[in-house]
């Protein structure tokens, strides 16, 4: 895969170049971190998919993670949700906060974690129900009855996503009547309405064309305002367009996947430090 | 020759195939043939809806046995789809591996046990224990009903169970991302999106428990009325024809087939509901 350097300075432009701290930590001081993990480590039964892994997460802006096939992206990326509870025999290690709440605690309660850490997909991943329903949803799970209210977050909710007014006389439709696009967009309005604090952006624009894709990234850039986003992808320009910070993942001899570098987008992909990013992300891998 | 082979082992199977086809219709055939010369003599309206059952004064009214047939057949339902649904649910969704598959083949075997031994034993103990505990004679609805529902779990619930584990991960990974909890997840994501399956389960079950005849003529007390309570006994027209045919002669007999025709009617039009709901997805 070949890099674009010049898309990549535009890109960058609205961004201001600021040097890393000190510290060790890549983020800027006045960056606040939004999530920590500490010697994170995840085992499948006895397999270790995720071993030593310490970064911190800025609030407000888009970390992608990045890294060749079954290098336990996702694995991470799901930490941050719990989503790998699902599994039988995952065992987690290490420390992973949330602001000040360290969410693998017994206390935790993974439910009210999982409504402020929200969640989209590989594959748009509608309710077979109607549009409304499919927003409606989580907020009525939440114990929000009033049917003013509800509107308003479907209102709002698809809003944000750019879909209120295709939609707005069609809100009774069928959501896999929808594009694949607007099918993902609706899954992110999804995620809105339940006012999250994070939004992990799993691969979410694998299933979709160029075009869409170009969409759903300029939609990403623009909830990175107020949201903090992490997303996971394989496509590297796609991690140039959009992200401000880049992790590196990698598997060694053992399989577990580990952290390589962590720096922020622009200096990792003109400036990496590490042999193997540098060999990845110019396409010599991977 | 190989394809000659080829198309006469095709030919084969479609023999085969047909004989199966062939005995519905000639079934169908001889059933109508049989009965409808009765429908007409009496007329439809008073065959179906009278409600005098006499065959040696020539009188002919099966209502109050279709009526038996509804009620017997919603108190299996009340009775039998919320535990089938709530134990497909469960094997779904709760159950710990090992245990479904403890359950699974359990509750198949439920559908092996010959269908006059389920009605031995609800003579032997289920009427006793209504007529100790209710009242009544204990032959009764909700003696008949008691036992369809057990007869139409193993349906209800191996077709629910296969809706629910059919549907993509997809929709319950959304929901718990969501912030749903487990229960919500079910009730308001997985529940909704397997609907079809599960109707299409709960009416192939009622379809089972309207033909039912052997488990529920020992226990239903069959006396030709129009119950007023659950405890009151019933004829169905499953077990008029099962009581009667052995000594029914003439226009008897053909009354009986006549009946054979409406049970044919009302179990083909639940199938065929059934068939539609699941196609239309």
């Amino acid at each position: 895969m070949k890099i674009n350097i010049n898309s990549k300075l535009m890109t960058q432009d609205s961004k201001p170049g600021l040097p890393s701290s000190p510290s060790g930590s890549p983020l800027d001081s006045r960056q606040s971190v939004k999530i920590k993990t500490d010697r994170l480590s995840l085992h499948y039964g006895s397999f270790q998919a995720l071993k030593d892994i310490s970064f911190d997460i800025p609030k407000c802006a888009i970390t992608a993670i990045i890294g060749p096939s079954g290098c336990g992206k996702s694995t991470l990326l799901r930490v941050f949700n719990r989503m790998n509870d699902l599994i039988p025999g995952v065992r987690v290690e290490g420390k992973v906060t949330l602001d000040d709440l360290s969410i693998y605690e017994k206390t935790v309660d993974v439910v009210s974690l999982r409504k402020r850490v929200g969640m989209v997909f590989q594959k748009p991943n509608p309710f077979p129900m109607s549009i409304f329903d499919n927003i409606a949803i989580g907020p009525k799970s939440y114990g929000i009855k009033d049917k003013q209210e509800l509107n308003n977050i479907v209102r709002w909710s698809l809003t944000q996503v750019a879909l209120w007014n295709d939609l707005k006389d069609n809100l009774k439709k069928s959501s896999l009547d929808l594009s694949p696009e607007q099918q993902q967009r609706l899954c992110i309005a999804r995620t809105l309405a339940g006012e999250p604090e994070v939004i992990l952006f799993d691969e979410s624009c694998s299933a979709l064309d160029p075009e869409a894709t170009m969409k759903i990234e300029e939609l990403m850039v623009d909830l990175a305002k107020k949201y903090t986003i992490i997303i996971v992808t394989h496509n590297m320009e796609q991690a140039l367009r959009v992200s401000d910070m880049a992790a590196f993942m990698m598997i060694e001899e053992d399989k577990a996947g580990r952290l390589v570098e962590y720096e922020k987008t622009n200096i990792m992909f003109s400036n990496p430090k590490d042999k193997r990013t540098e060999d990845y992300i110019t396409g010599r891998f991977g | 020759m190989k394809k000659f082979k080829e198309k006469l082992s095709g030919r084969i199977f479609f023999i085969f195939a047909l004989s199966s086809i062939s005995v519905l219709a000639l079934i169908t055939v001889f059933i109508i043939v049989k009965g409808a010369p009765i429908i007409a003599k009496v007329g439809f309206f008073n065959f179906v809806f009278g409600m005098k059952w006499s065959p040696s004064q020539g009188e002919f009214g099966i209502f109050p046995m279709i009526i038996g047939s509804v009620s017997v057949t919603l108190g299996a339902a009340a009775l039998g789809v919320p535990i089938g649904i709530c134990c497909s649910i469960f094997l779904a969704e709760f159950a710990p591996a090992k245990m479904r598959e403890f359950f699974r083949p359990a509750i198949q075997l439920l559908a092996g046990i010959p269908s006059v031994v389920y009605g031995f034993w609800g003579l032997l103990f289920i009427v006793p224990f209504i007529r100790n505990f209710f009242g009544g004679p204990g032959l009764s609805i909700l003696a008949g009903a008691i036992i369809l529902a057990i007869m139409t779990l193993p349906t209800i619930i191996s077709i629910s169970e296969v809706s629910l584990l059919a549907l993509p991960r997809q929709y319950k990974e959304g929901a718990l991302a969501l912030g749903l909890n487990h229960w919500q997840t079910i009730w308001s994501v997985l529940l909704p999106a397997a609907k079809s399956g599960i109707v299409a389960a709960v009416i192939l079950g009622i379809g089972r428990a309207v033909g039912e005849t052997m488990a529920v003529i020992m226990v239903l007390g069959n006396a030709v009325a129009v119950p007023l309570s659950i405890l009151d006994p019933v004829r169905t027209l499953t077990t008029n024809i099962g009581i009667e045919m052995g000594y029914a002669s003439g226009e008897h007999q053909q009354a009986l087939f006549a009946t054979g025709i409406v049970l044919f009617v009302i179990i083909m039009l639940l199938n065929s509901f059934a068939q539609y709901i699941t196609r239309k997805r």
